[in-house]
């Protein structure tokens, strides 16, 4: 019987300036998480399970941009997507422009599980969650006073450029943005913090799943529609492995991230490691992203061109590690 | 080297008995497509406009399953997706959830071209579409007659698996019951590259027949219905649930790139994952080569390249 193997990931892309505090409230719940992940693989669940429970788990937790906490569109509400896929048979199931679905991975999950397709988006997808009898709330649940405040910075920065305000509320702060110039997707770091939470698991028999779970951008147009739920973009799993992807959305896009890690495992035959280090270094060109990734040996790897990437991963031999930088 | 171009209008269980009526328009649409697109290429526009020109006659042409004759929805109505993407850039853009908009496949390039996005569906796309000042119409254009009969003939297929309480299985096709055969014909697209080198590929559908509302295919997602870069241009048609999880698209050039292999051999070595009976594609090459392999009855296609050969077919060929 292999070893089992988990990795979370709290986004790509980290403003060096970010307060001390937050750096470790963002240690505590990848830890929290992964704490979930591997009891629920010591009691022998399978990876898809795990992939779900732990991404649950960050999706309730109003820290990162998933669930509650999750990044505004321009209009101030909440658009969720995901995706989740399956690794021995590639099942997988995806969802977009949720607005009233608690967890979203979970509807994702039934929809590949009890629907026959493999995405659903928008008044579709709430419909089949009224029907699947999911927990629903309204849009206000999702949205935090943090991300008010932020939607107010990225409106400011998309109109004023580099003329940063210091505001009077504000956990990263504009000033932060002046000392450093970092930028995602056009934004100032500390605006952008894209923060998207992920999971990828294999467990004991071996088998990998992959789970990715966000609001999107911040100051998106209504209907925008990232890589997190694409397939092969912001998520894959193959009989070899399991990758959750996170960064500038359109980059992970157009490099198709998340299955290029299993691509060239499976037709230029490289490890897990090799993969990861490969995709990263040649396929982003001017994208900034990261990853994680298992593998069906029990294996973990994460891989990121950006600064910093929240990230926490464990193995059954005792390893475990949960990062910033 | 040299240009290229190939046209597909969707594949599937097309029965060898397909009558005249429902065959001759198809195959003149193929040829009236086949012909704007090489005349396109010889008057030197670019692989990203031909392409899209291309698709916008395919959408407008109502025997296809893309634009006007989109496949209905489980409510009686349209959902257009459509996808666009530039071998040379990576540039892409996609569309979903689209019911009003003339050209799917022009709105998805506006997205490309004109947002810092690469897909927008639904109530987003539509708001957009009338932003740019895109063609618009009322939903009732795109409906045709012989798309209410198939959403009827498929519910009544419904009903009867109902009956005999079959869970729901993604790898039995519920509309194969169909007694004409002709429901899975989905999607357009079409490839091309010019004698640069330069790439596109564009896709079209309205999905697939009695789809639930708000389903999404493959055609919008990036590497599974749509896909290109430096080396190949390709565009996929058939079940979207095993496109988008064999990332057929991506995994041409992938193949072709990791296994140097030729694009014929990719292609067809991609095809051949595939569960018989589920999937087609159309690809061009940067050096000028044309493969559309499927592993269905029949897929709707066509090609040609600057030597001067060109086919239009639906069954096997000598030359697929």
């Amino acid at each position: 019987m292999g070893a089992w193997a988990i990795a979370v990931h709290g986004g790509a892309g980290v403003d060096p300036n970010l307060p001390k505090e937050r750096q470790e409230e963002a240690k505590r719940l990848l830890t929290r998480c992964l704490d979930i992940g591997i009891s629920a693989l010591r009691s022998n669940l399978p990876a898809i399970d795990v992939v779900e429970l732990v991404v649950r788990e960050l999706e309730t937790d109003p820290l990162f941009n998933s669930g509650r906490g999750s990044a505004l569109t321009e209009n101030g509400t909440v658009e969720m997507e995901v995706s989740i896929m399956d690794g021995p048979k590639r099942r997988c199931g995806a969802v977009s422009g949720l607005t009233t679905v608690k967890n979203p991975v979970s509807l994702a999950r039934l929809v590949m599980e009890k629907s026959p397709h493999s995405y659903l988006a928008f008044s579709g997808a709430e419909e089949f969650a009224k029907k699947q009898g999911v927990e629903m709330v309204d849009n206000e649940f999702f949205i935090t006073e943090d991300n008010v405040g932020m939607l107010k910075l990225a409106k400011e920065a998309n109109s004023i450029l580099f003329d940063y305000r210091i505001p009077a509320v504000g956990t990263c702060g504009a000033s932060a943005a002046m000392d450093s110039p970092l930028q995602m997707n056009g934004l100032p770091i500390s605006v952008y913090a894209p923060e998207t939470v992920g999971c990828v698991v294999v467990d004991k028999q071996g088998r990998c799943a992959a789970a990715t779970s966000t609001g999107g951008l911040m100051n998106k147009m209504s209907g925008r529609i990232g890589d997190s739920p694409l397939i092969g973009s912001g998520t894959y799993a193959s009989e070899l492995c399991g990758v959750s992807c996170t960064g500038e959305g359109e980059a992970i896009i157009r490099s198709t991230l998340a299955r290029e890690v299993s691509a060239v495992m499976e037709y230029k035959r490289l490890n897990l490691h090799e993969a990861v280090d490969y995709v990263i270094k040649n396929r982003l060109d001017e994208g900034k992203a990261g990853l994680i990734a298992v593998s069906k040996d029990g294996e973990v790897a994460c891989g990121f061109n950006t600064t910093g990437m929240f990230r926490g991963c464990a193995t059954e031999d005792g390893f475990m590690e949960v990062g910033v930088w | 080297m040299g240009w290229a171009i190939s046209v597909h209008g969707g594949a599937g269980d097309i029965p060898l008995s397909l009558p005249p009526e429902k065959r001759l328009p198809r195959e003149a649409g193929l040829r009236r497509c086949l012909d704007v697109g090489i005349a396109a290429l010889k008057a030197h526009n670019h692989p990203l406009d031909v392409v899209e020109l291309v698709v916008r006659e395919l959408e407008n042409n109502p025997h296809f399953n893309a634009g006007k004759g989109s496949v209905l929805t489980t409510s009686g109505t349209v959902e257009m997706e459509a996808c666009i993407m530039d071998g040379k850039t990576m540039k892409c853009g996609a569309v979903s959830g689209v019911s009003t908009v003339v050209n799917a496949i022009s709105l998805a390039r506006l997205v490309m071209d004109k947002t810092p996005h690469i897909y927008l569906a639904f109530d987003g796309a539509e708001a957009f579409a009338r932003e740019q000042g895109l063609e618009t119409v009322e939903m009732s254009h795109f409906i045709t007659p012989e798309n209410i009969e198939r959403l009827k003939q498929a519910q009544e297929a419904d009903r009867v698996q109902l009956d005999y309480t079959q869970p729901i299985q993604k790898e039995v096709p519920k509309d194969a019951a169909l007694a004409d055969g002709d429901s899975q014909i989905g999607t357009v697209g079409c490839v091309a590259v010019d004698n640069e080198g330069n790439l596109a590929t564009a896709t079209s559908t309205g999905g697939i027949v009695n789809k639930m509302v708000g389903r999404i295919g493959d055609t919008p997602i990036i590497g599974a219905g749509t896909y290109a870069n430096h080396l190949c241009a390709v565009s996929a048609t058939g079940r979207g649930e095993a496109i988008i999880r064999g990332t057929i698209a991506r995994d041409v050039a992938a193949v072709m790139e990791f296994k140097g292999l030729s694009l014929k051999e990719a292609a067809a070595y991609v095809i051949d994952q595939v569960p018989r009976g589920n999937a087609g594609l159309v690809a061009v090459s940067s050096t000028g080569e044309v493969a559309m392999p499927f592993n269905t009855t029949g897929m709707f296609r066509a090609c040609a390249t600057e030597d001067g050969y060109s086919e239009i077919a639906i069954w096997d060929s000598p030359t697929k």
